[in-house]
């Protein structure tokens, strides 16, 4: 909210600066963002009497005249009618700056001297007045500056209002506040009301059918008011805070919404058909048109203000255009009421209309404050329109707004939260400066009745909380909390996350965040079938942008247009990773399903260095890095399969991959179909693996093995296959036979070409043969080696090369 | 004869100075020492010498003998060490080329900063736990004291999923399911992912939030400025100053902003803490009973505090970044700073 020191002034003492005032109100609660300071449109202008006026003796509407200020005569030309000698008028003097951006300079205008300009309040930007010299009151002193006479300029404080403090949403809501934080009095003049004879009661009438939405609804009548331009002074206060002025009923209303906070509403009564008002709930589909021009269709709980027979405004929220106060209005019927703020609040929203009454209501007005805000609105707009108050008001009230009760508070329990030891007579001065009403019926109980403007306060711990921030935080001594030990939990899954973190940033992989929605088109892109679960996608129903409208199933879009976009950049040799969620809908009324992935992407070469190898990545690089990774994280029983992988890979560069015969992802080159789909420069391998499996998973403990201190003997075989045997399938074999003696078998050749058979290939193992207990014989080595070699060959219908 | 003695052995030691090769040197021993050597011939005329000298003039020769002979011997060394080096540094290198290595990958700085905080926090005894991204309107609101329809939600825009499931907008619901399951006393810290519709050079629709929670007898605000005062001191460096001011979540009463003096300015007010010289870092805040009641815990036993910051903003200002938006962008560029 902008609060004008200058209005704030008004209400209470503030002998601080700015800063000053900014940094107690922040330390307060109200947090001030900004101090702005409004300076007039001109610079220079001073306070001048006019000596003389004679005629101009070579033009007919100029005059010539000579005015003082007070130190000097100056003789100025001038096309106004209005000035006679005496009048004190606003004079510009050579160098000042007046809008527009000109600077005044000493002229000859048809012969005649002219160092200066006498101003009209438009040429000032002060009012809209044109048609002659802006006239200041007689004793003005000469010489003194124009803004100091009218009182412009001003510093305007932008406060941070939190939802809780709705009662700081006007200037005598904040002066509250700065007189509990400073000592000083507030200083509020009583409203005193002129009535005339005519009742009320005998013009209108106001029914509320729907009390709950509108427990109370006072109205006032002002007749003859003539509508026309506000004064200085109040267009000066609301253009201060933001407000355009419009005219001297509209801004009655604003200007004591901002301060007093509650919102009020001027209708011209002519437009009351019936000359009378119901408040009722909107009918579903009644449509309305409010004060910005709109259209809008409501639906069936929406508060109206009616008159006899149509809506004339959406209760607390805007008037309508049938009923607004025009230059010809001139009898006013002012309302002021206090609305249910669940109620506003859901309407406003719903129709996006998220005004400055709206926003009070919604928050909660003082019940008790509405008729003081009437009567103030009446008495100014009676006394700047020339109006007349008509007897009585009206004031109905047919659902009290229950106030809090008394609040029962503990001087023991304040200490307690804050981690004080403050003396139950500061307690009590505190609480006594904000306006509570504080009894202590017992030593350390006290018994508070907060104001009715306090809504936010209901219970002991919203006046701890008052005590606190008005005590001042900065004086709660810092302490520690007690050891009493927390049972540690502990999520698996983290460490694990940590390990992969390490290992996979030490291989090179770098970690990128991606957002966790996506296009809903992802699914597309990837070619998944129709029947995949990664297709149960959750919608979000206002996302902003559709690109980023469905949670992903999927971790691996978010890398692919990483990596589409560092390609934009001349980034292609990349090697990332991302660990997060996925979410699979589980339908209507349950929350989706939400799984822990790692993922990673690799593409280009395997190195950015020049100068070192430059070959391209393949399968069997992104396949090291998850194999590495199962090493370090002591998981030796995972397999890797080739057949029904997913339908964005290279059906003959991929592979799903296996913990215990349960699947927990894959791993493969992109499919060229999808690498074109997406845009891609180059091509790349990808993998995803659950995280939550793995965590569950039990790495086995570690056991040291004894190492043997006889040497290894080893033998080297190349078996003659078909080209499309797995070598996989070739080791399962070997290792089989669980031949003591063979300590491992590496495959150190494949070939494939001259020399041999289309459709087959070599596959080169080297066995390594070691006992635990002794050097082994090369007879002993042979046996074992022909068995291998002879059963493999039985099994698997290989040759061996050479033979 | 001693004089020719003397200065034969200055000859000998000047011209082992002047040899710089191993054939020099080897040159020098033949001429003085060898059998038709310098030396040898003075000894082969010790017959001239007086037999009184004799003795004398023997020991002499020997003397002078075994010195060339080790200085000599010092020389040979001397060079066959110089000599491997020289092949050495005909062997030279540019060192100054790159070296050659798999260049380690980075740790996104979001997560950087999230590991430093959990690390701190762990050592007060907090352990990390977690919860669902996509949450009930009950855990992400209104169990946390934010009615439906109440101004206090306009406090976080919401993504809706349905009409009771929203993607969560703080990390707070965390604390509520932890509640509902365990007893006091309870110390825990939930990082995490989460969502509000704005986007622009200080908002993403998606950030990153650490919630912490401590409930326990006898907890007051003033252990909350503790263990926050300790928090960021680590985080930030034993100098800064903090302060904490009131403030209003839902979910906390009394409640309070905790900033911290300008890392940029120090205070005399620039462009990142608008002037102010303050930066918020903060929301905690002593849990509200309300909550405690959601939840099942008697607030009259027990009292705790919550906190919650933003972790892009301490990566920001950690690192200096001003538009939070590079975070999920992953230039490799970007990411390869960190």
């Amino acid at each position: 909210m902008l609060v004008s020191l200058k209005w704030l002034k008004d209400y209470v003492e503030v002998d601080l600066s700015a800063a000053e005032l900014a940094d107690l109100l922040t330390m307060a609660g109200l947090e001030v963002d900004e101090i702005k300071l409004i300076k007039p449109a001109f610079n220079g202008v001073i306070a001048a009497q006019i000596i003389s006026v004679k005629p101009h003796p070579s033009a007919d509407k100029l005059s010539l005249c000579d005015v003082t200020d007070g130190l000097q005569t100056y003789p100025i030309v001038c096309g106004a009618k209005n000035i006679k000698a005496g009048d004190i008028v606003p004079l510009a003097k050579i160098g000042a700056t007046i809008p527009g951006g000109y600077t005044i300079k000493s002229s000859v205008l048809r012969g005649e001297k002219s160092d200066g300009m006498l101003c009209s309040e438009a040429e000032l930007e002060i009012g809209d007045d044109a048609t002659g010299i802006m006239q200041l009151p007689p004793g003005t002193a000469l010489g003194k500056p124009l803004e100091d006479i009218l009182d412009l300029g001003d510093t305007v404080l932008d406060v941070g209002i939190t939802p809780n403090r709705a009662d700081c949403l006007s200037m005598i809501g904040i002066a509250r506040e700065v007189a509990a934080i400073t000592g000083k009095k507030m200083k509020i003049e009583a409203c005193e009301i002129r009535e005339s004879a005519e009742d009320i009661n005998s013009i209108t009438s106001v029914k509320i059918i729907d009390s709950d939405l509108c427990p109370r609804y006072s109205a006032r009548m002002i007749k003859d008011v003539k509508i026309g331009p506000s004064p200085v002074w109040m267009k000066t206060r609301l253009e201060a805070v933001g407000l355009r002025s419009i005219n001297n009923v509209v801004d009655v209303t604003n200007f004591v919404m901002l301060e007093m906070g509650q919102p009020l509403h001027s209708f011209d009564f002519r437009f009351l058909e019936e000359g009378r008002i119901v408040v009722r709930k909107s009918r579903q589909d009644e449509e309305f048109i409010s004060l910005d021009g709109k259209s809008r269709k409501l639906d069936a709980d929406t508060l109206l203000i009616c008159d006899g027979v149509k809506p004339v405004a959406i209760g607390g929220i805007m008037g309508g255009l049938n009923s607004e106060v025009k230059d010809d209005t001139q009898i006013v019927f002012l309302e002021s009421a206090y609305f249910s703020p669940a109620s506003i609040r859901r309407s406003a929203r719903r129709l996006a209309m998220p005004t400055d009454a709206a926003f009070r209501f919604e928050r909660g007005i003082d019940p008790e404050g509405v008729l003081g805000a009437l009567n103030r609105a009446a008495t100014l707009i009676a006394s700047l329109s020339d109006g007349v108050i008509c007897k009585n008001y009206i004031d109905e009230y047919p659902l009290k707004v229950p106030a809090a009760a008394d609040i029962s508070l503990r001087l023991s329990r304040i200490n307690a939260i804050i981690g004080t030891s403050i003396k139950s007579e500061e307690v009590i001065k505190i609480l006594q400066s904000i306006g509570m009403d504080v009894r202590e019926p017992e030593i350390g109980r006290y018994l508070v009745t907060p104001p009715t403007y306090r809504v936010d306060i209901g219970r002991e711990i919203d006046l701890i909380e008052e005590v606190a921030r008005l005590y001042g935080y900065d004086r709660v001594p810092v302490t520690l909390p007690g050891v009493s030990v927390a049972e540690m939990v502990t999520i698996p899954r983290l460490d694990l996350e940590e390990r992969i973190r390490c290992l996979l940033t030490g291989t090179g992989y770098t970690e990128v965040i991606n957002y966790s929605f996506i296009t809903p088109l992802s699914v597309d892109y990837l070619s998944l079938k129709e029947n995949d679960e990664r297709r149960r996608l959750v919608h979000i129903k206002n996302p902003l942008v559709e690109d980023q409208s469905v949670m992903r199933t999927t971790m691996v879009f978010g890398l692919l247009d990483t990596l589409r976009k560092n390609a934009n950049n001349g980034s292609v040799n990349l090697k990332l990773f991302e660990m997060g969620r996925t979410f699979l809908s589980r339908g209507e009324g349950t929350l989706p399903e939400e799984r822990n992935i790692l993922a990673g992407l690799l593409s280009g070469t395997i190195s950015d260095d020049l100068w070192n190898s430059r070959r391209n990545v393949d399968f069997y690089d992104i396949k090291g890095c998850i194999a590495n990774m199962f090493l370090d994280l002591k998981i030796n029983n995972c397999q890797y399969r080739s057949e029904n992988t997913e339908t964005f890979l290279h059906p003959g560069k991929s592979c799903n991959i296996y913990l215990n015969d349960n699947k927990i992802g894959y791993a493969g080159e992109l499919h060229p179909d999808v690498q074109d789909k997406m845009d891609l420069k180059v091509s790349s391998y990808v993998f995803e693996i659950n995280l939550d499996i793995m965590a569950t998973h039990n790495a086995g403990d570690i056991t040291y093995k004894e190492i043997s201190k006889y040497p290894a003997v080893t033998r080297d075989v190349a078996f003659v296959i078909g080209s499309g045997v797995e070598t996989d399938h070739m080791l399962n074999i070997v290792l089989q036979q669980k031949e003591d003696l063979l300590e491992n078998v590496v495959i150190f050749d494949i070939y494939a070409g001259k020399g041999l058979a289309e459709g087959t290939k070599s596959l080169g193992l080297r066995f390594s043969y070691r006992a635990p207990d002794k050097t082994l014989t090369d007879l002993e080595v042979n046996n074992a080696h022909e068995k291998i070699v002879r059963n493999t060959i039985q099994l698997t219908g290989a040759k061996v090369r050479g033979e | 004869m001693i004089g020719e003695l003397q200065q034969l052995e200055k000859d000998a030691l000047a011209e082992l100075a002047t040899a710089t090769i191993e054939e020099q040197i080897l040159a020098v021993r033949t001429k003085y020492l060898g059998r038709k050597g310098l030396l040898t011939g003075l000894l082969r005329n010790i017959a001239q010498v007086p037999d009184e000298e004799k003795p004398l003039f023997g020991k002499r020769c020997n003397e002078v003998k075994e010195r060339l002979n080790s200085k000599i011997d010092d020389a040979l060394k001397i060079q066959s060490s110089r000599k491997k080096e020289d092949i050495l540094l005909k062997e030279k290198i540019d060192v100054t080329l790159p070296g050659r290595f798999i260049s380690c990958g980075r740790i996104h700085p979001v997560i950087q900063v999230r590991r430093e905080i959990c690390a701190i926090f762990a050592s007060f005894g907090f352990s990390v736990v977690e919860g669902p991204e996509v949450e009930l309107d009950y855990y992400n609101f209104e169990a946390l004291n934010i009615p439906k329809d109440h101004p206090a939600r306009d406090m976080q825009d919401t993504f809706y999923v349905e009409e009771n499931v929203v993607l969560r907008t703080h990390t707070s619901p965390v604390q509520i399911r932890i509640m509902e399951k365990v007893q006091p006393p309870v110390r825990i810290l939930s990082p995490g992912r989460v969502y509000r519709p704005d986007s622009d050079i200080s908002h993403t629709p998606m950030f990153h939030q650490m919630e912490g929670l401590l409930v326990d007898k006898g907890i007051s605000f003033g252990d909350l400025k503790g263990i926050l005062t300790a928090f960021l001191k680590k985080v930030f460096g034993d100098k800064t100053t903090l302060r904490f001011r009131p403030s209003f979540f839902p979910f906390t009463e009394p409640s309070a902003e905790v900033d911290i003096r300008c890392v940029m300015c120090n205070g005399t007010g620039c462009r990142v803490c608008g002037q102010s010289g303050w930066l918020e870092i903060l929301g905690s805040g002593m849990v509200d009973p309300a909550v405690f009641q959601n939840v099942g815990y008697d607030p009259e036993t027990y009292t705790g505090f919550a906190f919650g910051l933003g972790l892009e903003r301490i990566a920001m200002l950690k690192y200096g970044i001003s538009d939070i938006r590079l975070f999920f962008e992953n230039d490799i560029r970007f990411l390869r700073q960190f």
